[in-house]
């Protein structure tokens, strides 16, 4: 018997059932507000829970507080220039989202983006989604009592922050994609320095797993609790890690490959339980392969243009401004209007850190998106947490919060 | 996705099983679309559900402004054992914004359809708890619409405490 059950045995005189013992004398419905400044709850998220002693009989997430209008801020901005707003949803995958977006544009404009984009961005999406899982595993853990991990985790995030800055001169919010490609090439000395990284991950992720696998606490906080089987999360449009440990091996990557990630090898994580602890073993495993994938993508590197060479879309190079009244007239036209993309509807998904990232963009012919909608795994997969916490423990719920990684600024955009 | 005669022949078998249920089709930018009927929105999608496009991975709304009917509100589904996507597209007037729910089919869609109808003010008839769910409960408008001006939004700081809440919206 799994400690997490033992546990329970020994609280069976609570009940566990799906119904209430009543609102009589003695027993009494409780409603506790949560958040929205908590720090358990990952961001400005408030619950309203509705318990039973210790047990969650109900839970109503609100949000909206740092809603601030991302996808109407897009639509008064040309398509270039919406980049860096798209960017701030999500404040852990920016990379993610500006490759959503980008990804949208490029197949309205009917653009191929070179094999060297393709690769760096697969370099700088994968940092990404380490960084963002070690965000949300230092912070999970801190939400379970185990503070060193924080420190930890903040290293190594702190070292693919400052390859960010390397590549692109900023940590957050890089705007390093661009419509077409990337902005620049990687500057001399950045592969090395990626090389250093991922040659250090994966003992850094073994460290993680020392420390966490055979911790008591952990484990009977995450073992066997908050289970959700796989049809009731499509049923709630569960993506990414979280429908993965229910052990649907939906990956985006691998089902539908965008940006040449079907040149590289690597595993799909799937849990078989679908608990907490499966939630957890899936991210952690996920640090392995998107390092795999970053080794294989700078071995790979092709040569190439970093950005298309349709001087309609992308700036031309600083150098030529000097040189060519053409180069001068398109730039003039880029920074001053913009491009213009055909009339149409695109959606493009892909595969970030918590699901499926989809980009909806409606170009009406003109320089500006006239719509932009970011379908947010956070947003879609925050629905779950209700069923998922029904008649489990407040303490529970922490974990499962935790578990779920809902980042605020993508749910409310 | 379906290519375009796989399209037409999805479209054609959907009209056979619901006559006058779809109105137009589009493919274009890797993406199928089916027009359809708003009234007819559940039993349209219950039946893709039934043909493997089993999972909602998208619920959003758009403003066509000035084309009528304007508002616009799109279903992604998306078939996972054979990798296949395809959307589906009702629109609806800014007089009458009403379109039935989805709930009964995916419980997932409560959120995005609360979005929409805070966003654009389509009704979601029989969503149960069809409440604003960024914009706070108060506000007027649904800011998404492209008739719906940007900035000067009144924020509450201490030197115009007194002004009010919106004193000047």
């Amino acid at each position: 018997m799994s400690a997490a059950s033992e546990y329970r045995r020994r609280e069976e005189s609570i009940t566990m059932s799906s119904e209430p013992v009543g609102m009589g004398e003695t027993h009494e419905l409780l409603t506790l507000n949560i958040g929205p400044h908590h720090p358990a709850t990952h961001g400005v998220l408030r619950l309203i829970a509705t318990l039973e002693g210790e047990v969650v009989r109900d839970i109503k997430p609100i949000i909206g507080y740092v809603h601030t209008g991302i996808e109407k801020t897009a639509e008064q901005k040309s398509y270039w220039k919406a980049i860096p707003v798209v960017e701030r949803m999500d404040y852990l995958s920016y990379y993610f989202n500006a490759m959503a977006y980008c990804g949208a544009v490029e197949t309205l404009l009917g653009i191929e983006v070179p094999p060297r984009a393709q690769y760096l961005r697969v370099i700088h999406l994968e940092l990404n989604r380490i960084m963002s899982h070690l965000v949300w595993l230092g912070t999970s853990a801190l939400d379970l009592g185990a503070m060193s991990m924080f420190w930890y985790c903040f290293r190594e995030r702190e070292t693919i922050l400052d390859l960010f800055e390397m590549s692109s001169g900023q940590r957050m919010h890089t705007r390093y994609f661009q419509v077409g490609g990337v902005i620049e090439d990687i500057p001399a000395g950045f592969a090395r320095n990626v090389q250093k990284f991922i040659d250090e991950m994966p003992s850094r992720a073994d460290q993680y797993a020392d420390l966490l696998e055979k911790n008591e606490i952990l484990l009977s906080r995450l073992r066997d609790t908050c289970v959700l089987d796989e049809q009731t999360l499509l049923g709630w449009g569960v993506t990414g890690p979280l429908l993965r440990a229910a052990g649907n091996p939906w990956d985006l990557r691998k089902a539908a490959p965008y940006s040449s990630y079907d040149h590289f090898e690597f595993k799909v994580p799937v849990g078989t339980v679908g608990d907490n602890y499966d939630r957890f073993r899936v991210r952690h495993a996920e640090l392995y392969e998107s390092t795999k994938i970053i080794q294989q993508a700078l071995d790979g590197l092709p040569e190439g243009p970093h950005i298309v060479e349709d001087r309609k879309v992308a700036l031309p190079p600083r150098h030529e401004l000097a040189t060519s009244m053409e180069s001068l007239i398109h730039h003039f036209k880029l920074v001053t209007e913009g491009f213009r993309v055909p009339e149409g509807e695109c959606y493009y998904p892909i595969e970030s850190p918590r699901g499926e990232l989809g980009c909806f963009v409606r170009a009406d012919g003109s320089a500006k998106p006239a719509r932009v909608h970011m379908r947010d795994p956070s947003f879609v997969n925050l629905q779950a947490t209700a069923p998922m916490v029904k008649d489990a423990y407040i303490a529970d719920l922490i974990a499962t919060l935790a578990m779920i990684d809902p980042v605020l600024g993508g749910v409310d955009r | 996705m379906p290519d375009q005669t796989g399209l037409e022949a999805l479209a054609q078998q959907l009209s056979e099983a619901l006559s006058g249920s779809v109105l137009s089709t589009s493919h274009a930018n890797g993406r199928a679309e089916i027009q359809i009927v708003p009234d007819q929105n559940v039993a349209v999608l219950a039946w893709l559900r039934e043909q493997g496009y089993s999972f909602l991975a998208s619920l959003h709304g758009v403003d066509y402004y000035p084309h009528e009917p304007r508002l616009g509100v799109i279903y992604e589904l998306l078939d996972m054992k054979n990798v296949d996507r395809v959307s589906v597209k009702a629109r609806v007037s800014t007089e009458q914004p009403s379109i039935p729910s989805v709930l009964a089919l995916w419980p997932g869609a409560d959120f995005p359809e609360r979005e929409v109808y805070d966003m654009f003010g389509v009704r979601f008839d029989g969503h149960p708890d069809l409440r604003r769910i960024l914009m706070p409960e108060d506000y007027e408008g649904h800011p998404q619409r492209r008739d719906f001006p940007v900035g000067g939004e009144p924020v509450l700081f201490t030197h115009n405490e007194t002004d009010g809440y919106g004193a000047d919206r």
